[in-house]
């Protein structure tokens, strides 16, 4: 954790590496962030946001998100735009979980109703939501049907009755990226993925049983219009992607531009696992296809663990879904490559925006906003460790700084090596039981690993993502049960 | 078939990282294997070698290979509920990369076999042979 010599600091939570820092470097590094969050970073980070400012056709900055630590190819926490004719789509710059994201729903119910019967709650949702390793979902398709699952996405779901049309207003993109293309899916991911739909998965997926309490409330106004309007309220929030159909159309693509890479497109990289092809390239027009196919996988794959929440709420408490107002907040990706209008040096651009570990964060007024979220910004979720709790925030005008995008997690200070060797799956769930935290996990090691010392301080990120102008603070919603894949 | 070299090591935070030796392409691709085989399953000595299955596979070069070939494994994890593990490996780099052989293992078994990791990928991420006077290693970052 050094501190670079040639970092500048631009304002108390920008801080900038300029091009000249390592060799082949097209623009800056800049990372928006606090000092505290700055000296917590890892070394890592510095060299692969440089590894990303040196691709062809990046626009602006090679951006680092609060939350940003070491990954592959991109950090987590990474955002960068390319020019549509100049520039390159990279697998490594989603991440092999494609579409991995958070949706966070709201209910009428309040923490005095819920505490009597969470027990009960926590175990059918942990039985009903299939997670951890090698479980299969509980919707089977045919190969016709996943198909569709793929060009439509939610709303395929949404048709045959399994969740609302406000549900899909109230996801990224209504829950399809248009330009998806089944034929640039191999069998393979459709053989690898096909079973998966309604999983939750591993590693640091979830379901998670959350209350608002009164002094959680940062902005009462915002709260109440994403329907977060009542004391002790009960939310239930959940982080999961598009399983196995993502992860093998990741490695197919990364594989494919190794082997084209040096012949086919002349350019030179500095981390294979930034394999990537020009956007005006076949290659680039295929793999952009299939990445939105695993995006609207993951989408109806929210979606459909969205039903299963309803059934279990609903027998639990002997009440309809809509009874209990289970209604979705926001369904936001992570992991994704987009096409959107950005201002850039007084000129509106149409750009590849990749996110990976990272949030969009539409301003009050964008048109791809829904009605209901037109005068306050698009919601966006932080999810914490299982330990402390996740935030509510909503998107800003100032944010066009960072290509509308925000921070999306605590961001890890700790391997899941070295946090597995600290800490013992059992032990956690009993301490986490003493403090009124109630988990089922799949996996004690997987558990282990996600423990809260492995992450950076989520009140931290939020702060510092406020403070840097990127999204404003609205909730801190606080763990009461944990279904952790 | 060699005995098996590997460490899990510090790496990516979100990720799994380790480190795989041997004294041959054979060796090191057996040991990778292995390790990967050690991220999904607690006890890897419980999975038995049931069932064989063949294969092949041709690359640029033998990182791009060793790639491949963990990506096999990943998948039939994943897709066919297979835990496998090398057996007997031919590994050949002429100018291409070539792999040959079988590889072992069974069908998971919930009552034997307690599933830690699912593991989404092997990743190029630094992957490179490195040779040195003791053999081969490399460096693998599993996505997790």
């Amino acid at each position: 954790m050094t501190r670079p010599a040639a970092l500048e600091q631009r304002d108390p939570n920008t801080f900038e590496l300029a091009p000249g820092f390592r060799p082949g470097m097209r623009v800056p590094v800049r990372l928006f962030a606090s000092e505290k969050l700055v000296a917590e970073l890892d070394d890592q980070v510095w060299e692969q946001a440089a590894n990303v400012a040196a691709l062809p056709g990046i626009v602006g900055a090679s951006l680092c998100m609060p939350d940003a630590h070491w990954g592959y190819g991109f950090p987590i926490g990474g955002v960068a735009a390319f020019d549509l004719r100049t520039g390159v789509i990279s697998p490594g710059g989603i991440g092999f979980d494609i579409n991995c994201g958070m949706r966070l729903v709201r209910t009428d119910l309040r923490w005095p109703e819920v505490k009597p019967r969470l027990r009960e709650l926590v175990d059918a949702l942990a039985e009903r939501v299939p997670a951890g390793p090698g479980r299969d979902g509980f919707l089977r398709c045919d190969n016709d049907e996943f198909c569709a699952v793929m060009r439509e996405g939610a709303p395929w779901l949404v048709k045959r009755g399994f969740g609302t049309a406000e549900d899909l207003l109230h996801t990224e993109a209504r829950g399809c990226f248009a330009g998806a293309d089944p034929a640039s899916v191999s069998e393979r991911a459709l053989e690898r993925g096909r079973g998966q739909l309604g999983t939750l998965g591993s590693g640091n997926h979830y379901l998670e049983i959350q209350v608002l309490r009164p002094e959680g409330v940062f902005d009462a106004s915002l709260a109440r219009a994403f329907g977060l309007d009542r004391e002790e309220q009960v939310v239930v929030m959940f982080h999961c992607g598009s399983r196995g159909f993502g992860h093998q159309i990741a490695t197919d693509y990364v594989q494919q531009f190794l082997r084209a890479m040096p012949a086919k497109f002349g350019f030179e990289i500095r981390d294979r696992e930034l394999a990537c092809a020009p956007i005006d390239s076949q290659e680039g027009r295929d793999y952009y296809a299939a990445m939105c196919c695993a995006a609207n996988m993951s989408f109806a794959n929210r979606q459909l663990i969205l039903h299963r929440v309803r059934e279990v709420f609903s027998d639990v408490f002997g009440k309809t879904a809509d009874a209990l107002g289970i209604r979705t907040v926001y369904d936001v990706a992570h992991n994704t490559a987009k096409c959107e209008r950005h201002r850039v040096d007084g000129r509106e651009r149409e750009l590849l925006v990749h996110r990976k570990g990272a949030t969009r964060a539409f301003p009050p007024g964008h048109p791809e906003l829904p009605a209901t979220y037109q005068a306050t910004g698009q919601p966006v979720v932080i999810g914490g460790s299982l330990e402390t709790g996740s935030y509510v925030l909503a998107g800003v005008a100032s944010g066009a700084k960072s290509f509308f995008s925000t921070a999306h997690g605590s961001g890890r200070t700790m391997s899941r090596h070295k946090a597995r060797k600290l800490v013992r799956g059992h032990e956690l769930i009993r301490q986490l039981e003493k403090r009124g935290i109630l988990v089922r996990a799949a996996s004690l090691s997987g558990l282990a690993e996600e423990a809260g010392l492995a992450y950076k301080s989520v009140d931290a990120v939020a702060e510092a993502t406020e403070q840097a102008g990127l999204s404003k603070r609205v909730a801190h919603l606080v763990p009461v049960g944990n279904v952790k894949g | 078939m060699t005995e098996a070299a590997y460490e899990f090591v510090e790496g990516a935070g979100g990720d799994l990282t380790f480190v795989a030796r041997g004294a041959s392409l054979e060796e090191l691709f057996t040991s990778a294997g292995e390790a990967v085989l050690a991220a999904c399953v607690e006890d890897p000595a419980r999975v038995e070698p049931r069932e064989r299955f063949a294969i092949a596979l041709a690359e640029p070069d033998c990182d791009l290979l060793l790639l491949r070939f963990l990506s096999e494994l990943v998948f039939l994890r994943d897709a066919r509920r297979l835990l496998l593990r090398a057996g007997a490996l031919r590994v050949q780099d002429d100018g291409s990369a070539r792999l040959t052989g079988e590889l072992c293992g069974e069908r998971i078994d919930p009552a034997r076999h307690v599933l830690t990791h699912d593991v989404k990928a092997a990743t190029a991420y630094g992957l490179r042979i490195e040779k040195s006077p003791a053999g081969l290693s490399v460096r693998v970052t599993l996505d997790v």
